[in-house]
């Protein structure tokens, strides 16, 4: 799955825990949290909600990696790929 | 295993720790003792005409641009809109007490302007106060006690200024008599003054039908008329839900909006429970029904709540009702409910909840004859044509309370001591609503929503 598609997944995501965030003119390398204002809740529902479409589980100590749409792509990338190919 | 969760009590923290938990692909059952959803904030139909129970205002009310407070946050996480609960903001409120009254809206600046004006002297305590308030974190899950009273004595030095602000907000979620904790006072104050009031124009029946469709669309289960008999518990775990009736539920975790000594009666094993943890506060409310508006008939504050000396008690009183302080209710002065076929006018006064549970059937009629009289007496202070405009009324007690939600005592607020982590003494037992410490109809959503986050959620 190409880097554009996982960050589109994500934005859908955030589109859905935070329906009042503007998500249109995010940047790739800067924090989420910063530029959404984004709580701990929402942020635990962006794992929540990855793992009740795509059945990936991130643990804990992990949740740093989802802090840009960058690092998404980076580390979600295997996970996905491992997902669609099962 | 029958379900991952079994959530005792459908009202609105067990509704909202369902729709999450069923969102997030639970199996989830919520056991109901009653026909009606909602518990302490539910709605009935008699003679033709809605009720609300338990509503007067919607607390934490924000605009939409703010993101960050109680009410937004919770619309987020159930993955509902603004729309579904149709919020309409009130116009203003007072608090009356002898010579002296406060106006409050949805700004705090109202307020401060008008303590400004009414108590020179203390305009900048009191700015200083909301600063502090502003300031404190009511986020940390168990702090230390600290007292109310004295707190607030540290930052104002007119006695009847502070029995002033004491009294909405003891009214509006204190457990506690004479004082209350300062964390559940910052989080009123900021409910009520720095947030505010609004209502839906269906009333609380809108929230709740919203509730349960969400749920439900998220596959929840939902059992009416269940009623927990016992929990039965092995190793420190519940093993299963036995309801009336004999059968038996088995589930991973069990939360439980029963109340902590509700939730304790259940379990044969359970510790000890001190007196001081059985709550005792509970209220009459008289609602009469008009056939003209009330600010149609002069009187255009949402909500009133008025005291009639300096000083304000609020405990439980020797008689069945205490009428020296109250909080007069009229529903149709919201914004956009101008078009509500009658009016409504609702008081609501301490009670003494063993005069009502314990009086005979001829002593509770007598009771409520007596004390409609004293209400249209009161009444008249706000809306002095009401004989005129009178229909009829009802009146719940702390009697109906106890018979719809099970409290004891019919206390509303529940145990005066807040178990905010929503841990008991089993493993995968929680509490969530009343007495895990947040109040009021959104306090009570969110109590849910942190609950099932915390101890299912995150856990997994």
């Amino acid at each position: 799955m190409g880097d554009q598609r996982i960050k589109d997944i994500i934005l859908d995501i955030i589109a859905v825990v935070a329906p009042d965030a503007e998500v249109s003119n995010v940047k790739s390398d800067v924090r989420l949290r910063d530029q959404l204002d984004l709580d701990s809740m929402d942020f635990l529902d962006i794992v929540m909600e990855l793992r009740k479409r795509y059945k990936i589980e991130i643990p804990k100590e992990e949740y740093p990696e989802l802090a840009t749409l960058d690092s998404c792509a980076a580390y979600l990338g295997p996970k996905l790929a491992a997902v669609t190919a099962a | 295993m029958d379900y991952d969760v079994i959530i005792i009590g459908a009202g609105m923290s067990g509704l909202a720790a369902g729709i999450r938990l069923a969102y997030f692909g639970q199996r989830v059952c919520i056991l109901e003792k009653h026909y009606a959803f909602g518990g302490l904030n539910s709605y009935y139909r008699l003679d033709g005409r809605d009720y609300d129970v338990g509503l007067h205002a919607v607390t934490n009310f924000v605009g939409p641009g703010v993101r960050d407070t109680p009410l937004p946050k919770l619309l987020r996480q159930l993955r509902l809109s603004r729309d579904d609960f149709d919020l309409q903001p009130q116009r203003y409120s007072e608090i009356r007490f002898p010579g002296v009254s406060l106006r409050f809206t949805n700004d705090l600046n109202d307020l401060i302007a008008d303590v400004a004006e009414k108590f020179p002297g203390e305009a900048d305590h009191f700015r200083r106060l909301c600063t502090f308030i502003r300031d404190y974190d009511d986020t940390v899950l168990l702090p230390p006690y600290r007292s109310t009273r004295e707190t607030l004595k540290g930052f104002l030095h007119e006695p009847m200024l502070v029995e002033m602000l004491l009294c909405p907000i003891m009214y509006y979620g204190s457990a506690e008599e004479h004082d209350m904790d300062l964390l559940q006072f910052v989080i009123i104050f900021k409910s009520l003054f720095c947030e505010g009031f609004a209502r839906p124009r269906d009333g609380v029946r809108k929230i709740i039908k919203a509730l349960v469709r969400k749920y439900r669309s998220c596959g929840g289960e939902l059992r009416m008329q269940s009623s927990v008999a016992r929990l039965d518990v092995a190793d420190d775990r519940v093993k299963s839900v036995i309801i009336d009736g004999g059968e038996s539920l088995i589930a991973s975790t069990v939360l439980s909006s029963a109340g902590y000594v509700e939730t304790m009666r259940f379990c044969a094993d359970a510790p000890p429970i001190p007196t001081q943890d059985v709550g005792r506060v509970s209220f009459v409310e008289t609602i009469a029904v008009l056939d003209a508006l009330p600010q149609r008939l002069g009187h255009e504050a949402a909500i009133v709540f008025f005291n009639d000396s300096e000083t304000f008690t609020y405990a439980m009183p020797e008689c069945p009702v205490d009428m020296r302080s109250g909080v007069v209710c009229c529903p149709s002065n919201y914004e956009g409910h101008d078009d509500m076929p009658e009016g409504f006018l609702r008081m609501t006064w301490l009670a003494n909840s063993d005069a009502w549970m314990e009086a005979d059937e001829g002593t509770y009629r007598q009771y409520k004859d007596d004390y409609l009289t004293a209400f249209k007496a009161q009444a008249r202070r706000y809306v002095p044509t009401i004989d005129d405009h009178f229909i009829t009324s009802d009146m719940f007690t702390p009697r109906t309370i106890h018979r719809y939600t099970s409290r004891i005592n019919g206390a509303v607020y529940g145990s005066p001591r807040k178990r905010r982590d929503g841990r008991t003494h089993l493993k995968n037992l929680f509490l969530c609503g009343t007495d895990q410490g947040y109040l009021g109809i959104i306090g009570a959503l969110l109590s849910g929503i942190t609950i099932a986050n915390m101890h299912v959620l995150a856990e997994e």
